[in-house]
């Protein structure tokens, strides 16, 4: 089809995640499957394999590996690009560690997925979060038109001189990676002056520069001097974000914040959520403030490096939050509530109230009466959380389940 | 690739050039490093070493490389995935132009324990998908690089600190050691050899011939070890000689769909000879002889033989 022009198209969020690649010109694809994303890999495959795109397509046998190829790509001077979920992400979890520390660029697609016991296949977050100190960037997309805009803002920041590191971009399994949404495709030449192709801002494999990476280092001091150089790398990805998302806003009329704020205007109740079911969050806010109730929503969509100071500047001066994880550690509760929390220690205008929820996992649906819930608790002075979103109803239907066991 | 392979005919033919410099934290007497260092003389400077977890990582420690060429520390489980991704990458800038030049032998380095385990899986994937690449394998049948524990290369009757000889389990290693050589022919590389530091014209005609291929060209490296094995480092290269003499480790190679042996010991010497000098194989003479296992271990030689006899 002609890309040549604007053109809005219904596309999945695998598809969206896909075009993304496709329209960054990435050159080389280590692929292996995994439900919910494995649409993405086989649209890059077949494009792959017919010409479309430029480049090569190399099926891996794995995650372990597939990562391992992606960034030794990287590290010899092409633009990468690979797609992943859950059970894969953590299979692959040390090359994840082992890679971001070789400071190359790349962008990775993780379609999250609740990870195994029980062994399922739809979304929540454990899985995004499992990659949260491996020291990568992450961004998390709502909607289909986020996923394709965050995976070429995703090279432009990973590319930057000053970061160097493989950026994630997170979107759900199911509800974003199988659903259609309207997305516009931006003009080709657009993309263009946006994204040049890759030139690397550290030396890649090639016979004239003999180079020796990631080899060993003993004395801790040695190590942690790496390590922070790694973490001043992640936090320089702060800046590149809002760099880039401003010239990609000047370019493509789409600008993105850190974190985005829906209706907080004298907010007295705020969710803090991420990734698609904070549109069900909005309507959620959209029912209370028609019913009276003062809620609103802050959604996080840069997650790595954590944009404390946004957070802490927009949930300041609200009475009541409720951080609502789709995600869980068991035997302390969800996991962004404490990074949250640890934003607001410190200042001085901080809610009075926050609330730790846990929902959907699995892929439980959040519904509206749910979030009602969540505004009973914040109400309830002596309720100290976490809240699980798991009702009498949900245990009667679990014990039916366990009966046609018995 | 149309040239033709360089023949060895004389020590003297070698390159005197050293691409690895001395000054590695590795064991004196390892003989790995003597085969790499061979190695590396037929391949030249215009190569990336992939490593794997091993002893072999201790070869580049911040802020030193002993190398002419180029080094990428991996995993201990993906140095192969790894040497696909550059090398897919560099085909690529190929295509786009890059001068040919610029372009590297990519050579895997790995110890048994990634070769034989870890690594397996991965390995097995790209020698299917026929990736062009050379992995140097240095077996010095354990876990060498974490103080000498079992590996799938430990031979029977060997002592690791994993299955140590005991009154319930004397032999040490109860199992045969994993067939490599077959496991990797079964996937048709496009070669195949063992090789010792102890036999440098068969090692470095090997590589030659290596070196003008294309495709995965696999060589497992005995790896005689001082440390692990327990003998004098100065006897390293003795004991090299001994294992080819006593038929323990086979000098062959796989080619054009054909296994032909390089050096066949005419009069194979006891298997004993090897034995008593390693202390791994110390229980098997010491507090008492052990002629039962020691004829298990000369049995497993003389069948192997036998089919080529």
């Amino acid at each position: 089809m002609d890309v040549n022009t604007n053109r809005r198209i219904m596309l999945t969020g695998n598809k969206a995640a896909a075009w993304g690649a496709r329209l960054a010109r990435a050159q080389y694809v280590p692929a292996f499957p995994i439900t919910p994303q494995t649409e993405i890999v086989e649209t890059l495959s077949r494009w792959f394999a017919d010409g479309t795109m430029k480049g090569k397509f190399t099926n891996l046998d794995s995650e372990h590996s597939m990562f391992s190829a992606a960034a030794a790509g990287a590290a010899s001077g092409v633009r990468v690009f690979t797609a992943s979920s859950s059970q894969g992400i953590v299979y692959g979890l040390e090359v994840l560690y082992t890679v971001t520390g070789w400071r190359v660029p790349f962008v990775m697609v993780n379609v999250s997925r609740a990870l195994a016991t029980p062994i399922t296949l739809e979304p929540d977050h454990n899985d995004v979060m499992s990659t949260r100190d491996c020291g990568l960037i992450q961004l998390h997309a709502e909607t289909c038109q986020e996923i394709l805009d965050f995976v070429l803002m995703g090279y432009r920041i990973a590319e930057d001189r000053k970061v160097c590191l493989p950026v994630l971009v997170n979107l759900d399994g199911f509800y974003l990676s199988f659903t259609r949404e309207p997305v516009l495709l931006p003009d080709d030449k657009a993309i263009a002056a946006f994204l040049p192709p890759f030139a690397p801002v550290q030396p890649v494999f090639q016979a004239s520069r003999p180079m020796a990476r990631a080899p060993a280092v003993f004395g801790g001091g040695n190590y942690m001097f790496f390590k922070i150089q790694h973490h001043l790398a992640a936090l320089q990805a702060a800046a590149a974000f809002t760099k880039v998302a401003h010239e990609f806003g000047a370019r493509f009329g789409r600008f993105y914040e850190p974190v985005e704020p829906y209706r907080l205007e004298e907010a007295e109740y705020v969710f803090v959520m991420s990734n698609s079911f904070a549109t069900k969050g909005k309507a959620a806010v959209d029912a209370l403030r028609r019913g009276g109730v003062r809620a609103g929503l802050l959604k996080l969509r840069l997650f790595r490096p954590f944009p404390a100071d946004a957070v802490r500047n927009a949930l300041c001066g609200h009475a009541k939050v409720a951080v609502i994880d789709q995600n869980l550690s068991p035997g302390t509760g969800g996991i962004t509530f404490p990074e949250i929390v640890a934003a607001l220690y410190e200042a001085e205008n901080r809610p009075q109230k926050i609330l730790s929820v846990i929902g959907g996992l699995g892929g439980k649906d959040i519904k509206e009466e749910d979030f009602l819930a969540v505004i009973e608790h914040l109400d309830r002075p002596d309720f100290k959380g976490p809240l699980f979103l798991f009702n009498e109803n949900d245990l009667t239907q679990f014990y039916k389940l366990q009966r046609i066991a018995s | 690739m149309s040239d033709t392979a360089t023949t060895y005919k004389k020590i003297k033919d070698l390159n005197r050039d050293e691409l690895i410099a001395p000054g590695t934290p590795l064991c004196a007497g390892c003989g790995g490093l003597e085969g790499l260092r061979l190695a590396m003389k037929v391949l030249g400077e215009k190569v990336l070493t992939v490593n794997a977890a091993g002893c072999f990582t201790l070869l580049s420690v911040y802020p030193f490389t002993p190398l002419r060429g180029s080094w990428l520390y991996t995993t201990m489980a993906s140095p192969v995935p790894a040497a696909q991704g550059v090398r897919d990458a560099l085909d690529i800038r190929l295509q786009n132009g890059m001068a040919k030049e610029e372009d590297l032998q990519l050579m895997v380095v790995a110890g048994d324990g990634s070769t034989y385990d870890m690594g397996l899986s991965a390995t097995s994937a790209a020698v299917h998908r026929g990736l062009d690449f050379i992995y140097f394998c240095y077996d010095n049948e354990g876990y060498g690089n974490t103080g000498f524990q079992l590996s799938g290369a430990s031979p029977f009757g060997s002592a690791t600190q994993t299955a140590p000889s005991t009154d319930d389990h004397p032999a040490g290693q109860e199992l045969d050691k994993k067939d490599l050589f077959e496991i990797w022919k079964a996937h048709r590389p496009a070669y195949l050899a063992t090789v010792s530091p102890r036999e440098p014209m068969d090692l470095s005609n090997k590589f030659a011939k290596a070196k003008a291929m294309k495709g995965p060209r696999l060589f497992i490296c005995l790896a005689t070890c001082p440390t692990g094995w327990g003998f004098d480092p100065k006897d390293s290269l003795v004991m090299a000689k001994l294992a080819v003499d006593t038929g323990i480790f086979p000098l062959k190679e796989y080619i054009d769909g054909k296994v032909v042996h390089t050096r066949r010991p005419r009069k194979r010497v006891p298997v004993e000879k090897f034995l008593e000098r390693q202390k791994r194989f110390r229980h098997l003479f010491v507090p008492e002889k052990r002629a039962d296992l020691i004829a298990r271990i000369q049995s497993n030689v003389d069948q192997y033989w036998g089919r080529y006899e």
